[in-house]
């Protein structure tokens, strides 16, 4: 399992997923300067409304029919909880000190977590995810699976039209105009409360496409899982630059290619020997973090700050 | 005739600090009233509040006859009152065109917003050259046109315009000015913040002198120009 195209291809797929869930830390970061650290458990729960739609459904469907259903659950379930804690948990705290929505951010990261260990029906084990049958394709000297097509076509799909989205319509530039200047914003006519609606409900969203990608790809999902692929997607999001779309997509693609090439070759380099291999990916991810932040601040496409002036 | 704007003693307070302490004016369709004074005199808080982004203690703002104060900052525009904010803000990573559309963010008229485009180009030739030019790039004086065109893309019935003469070389004020005459003549009714009391004072048809959040001295601009106090406190003559 050393060949590069494979190293390649696996980063990809993990990139795609950090990427998707980057989108949502970005977003919300770009426009209010909040640091969502439930973002995991957004995530985590799209997983779960996926897999429940895919429990309603008759034994013996088709998986690939099936499929569009468990994102709109996902995505219903994600953007649903994620507008209520933006409604109940972060506008009260809108003019609070920095600190204050932070600590509200972690608090409620816990908490969601615990709520579907509690509530979700033996959610204390891990529950088995749908999967598709049949061997992998071959792409350019790839082994890629099935259900890791999902995310490869699905991530680009999402980017463009989000990039659509904030360059093409009217509410996109008045979200480009809330995250640069939300008082002025409200000066010509944008409702920025709903702005920041539509950005937490987008990221949400994204999160739950990821979701049902990384169901798809482990074949099986848990309430922990938030945890560690959110840290991963905000590091993504850092790297990229925070608050800034592509940058979070490149950055997730990065990370995720790293970790696989760190994983792959790293025993391969004298005097690393000991360093390779899956248990060391986490420590690779975070470094190649700490060197970039030590690089370029800003993170690869941020921008810098004295264009705020 | 009832007035366009009537601001009837108006009290806002940053905390427990009262900034605007109780101020009464009015503006008259097709006129420029100007708000002269020092730093720190009230001027701008008394805009922002107009404009909805602050939220006064007491006093009453009514535009053409109804009451602003309970209005959110954002549905304020569309009733027709414009304002141009102190220090340009304009938005930096956006280009010239796309500053000038989000100004007609609430139209749905698609040919009327172009043809306002155009007339901004068309007062300010240098922003229709770099049209798609991030904004950010343009000089302080180019901002400055690139503001009051942009507060102009929503068809007020009232622009104000908050200090639109600061940190501008003296021909870019000059230009400024000659502009906000022209919009005048257009039939544009304007409120006017400066503290360039003699640039102001000298287009506008009202003035009034604002220190530490009150109004202290109200006339016509002629009046106001030619008044000893206001030469001596303003206009930096002994």
């Amino acid at each position: 399992m050393h060949e590069l195209p494979q190293q390649l291809a696996n980063g990809l797929i993990l990139g795609a997923m950090y990427g998707l869930i980057a989108i949502g830390y970005t977003m919300v970061y770009g426009i209010i300067q909040l640091i969502n650290f439930a973002h995991g458990e957004i995530f985590m729960i799209g997983g779960f409304g996926a897999l429940t739609v895919s429990l309603w459904m008759p034994a013996g469907a088709n998986l690939l029919a099936i499929v569009p259903l468990m994102i709109i659950g996902g995505v219903i379930c994600s953007v649903a909880v994620s507008v209520a804690a933006e409604r109940f948990a972060y506008r009260p705290l809108r003019n609070a000190p920095r600190l204050a929505p932070l600590i509200t951010a972690i608090g409620l990261s816990l908490a969601l977590q615990q709520a579907i260990w509690k509530w979700y029906p033996d959610a204390t084990k891990d529950h088995p995810f749908p999967q598709f049958k049949g061997d992998a394709f071959n792409i350019l000297g790839a082994h890629v699976q099935r259900g890791d097509l999902f995310v490869l076509i699905s991530a680009p799909v999402c980017m463009i039209a989000l990039g659509l989205f904030v360059s093409k319509t009217r509410a996109g530039r008045g979200m480009q105009a809330t995250s640069q200047d939300p008082d002025t914003a409200k000066l010509m006519g944008i409702n920025t409360d709903r702005i920041i609606v539509m950005a937490f409900a987008i990221g949400a969203a994204f999160a739950a496409v990821a979701a049902v990608a990384y169901g798809l790809k482990n074949g099986q999902i848990g309430f922990r899982m938030g945890f560690l692929m959110g840290l991963k997607a905000f590091t993504a999001a850092v790297l990229g630059g925070i608050g800034n779309i592509y940058g979070a997509m490149l950055g997730g693609v990065v990370l995720g290619v790293a970790e696989s090439l760190a994983t792959g070759y790293m025993s391969d380099v004298p005097g690393m020997e000991l360093f390779g291999g899956g248990a060391w990916k986490d420590v690779w991810a975070f470094a190649l973090l700490i060197i970039v932040l030590l690089l370029r601040p800003q993170g690869l496409l941020g921008e810098r700050v004295a264009d705020r002036a | 005739m009832t007035a366009l704007l009537e601001v009837e003693d108006l009290r806002v307070a940053y905390g427990k600090i009262e900034a605007v302490k109780g101020i009464s004016f009015t503006v008259e369709a097709g006129q420029v009233v100007t708000l002269i004074g020092t730093n720190g005199a009230g001027k701008t808080t008394t805009l922002r509040t107009l404009s909805g982004l602050l939220k006064p203690l007491a006093g009453r703002i009514l535009f053409e006859g109804k009451p602003l104060t309970n209005i959110p900052a954002h549905k304020i525009v569309s009733l027709g009152l414009a304002h141009s904010p102190e220090g340009r803000h304009i938005f930096p990573r956006l280009t010239i065109t796309e500053n000038l559309l989000l100004g007609a963010y609430l139209r749905n008229d698609k040919a009327g917003i172009e043809k306002d485009v155009q007339r901004a180009y068309d007062l300010f030739p240098i922003l229709g050259e770099r049209r798609k030019q991030a904004a950010g790039t343009l000089s302080g004086g180019e901002q400055q046109m690139l503001a009051m065109g942009r507060a102009m893309m929503s068809q007020p019935k009232l622009l104000m315009l908050d200090e639109p003469s600061m940190g501008l070389s003296p021909i870019m004020m000059q230009k400024i000015m000659e502009t906000i005459v022209e919009l005048r003549a257009s039939g544009t009714t304007i409120l006017l913040v400066e503290q360039n009391a003699q640039a102001a004072l000298s287009l506008a048809d009202q003035g009034h002198v604002m220190e530490i959040g009150k109004i202290v001295l109200s006339g016509t601009g002629s009046d106001l120009l030619h008044d000893e106090s206001v030469r001596k406190a303003y206009l930096g003559e002994d």
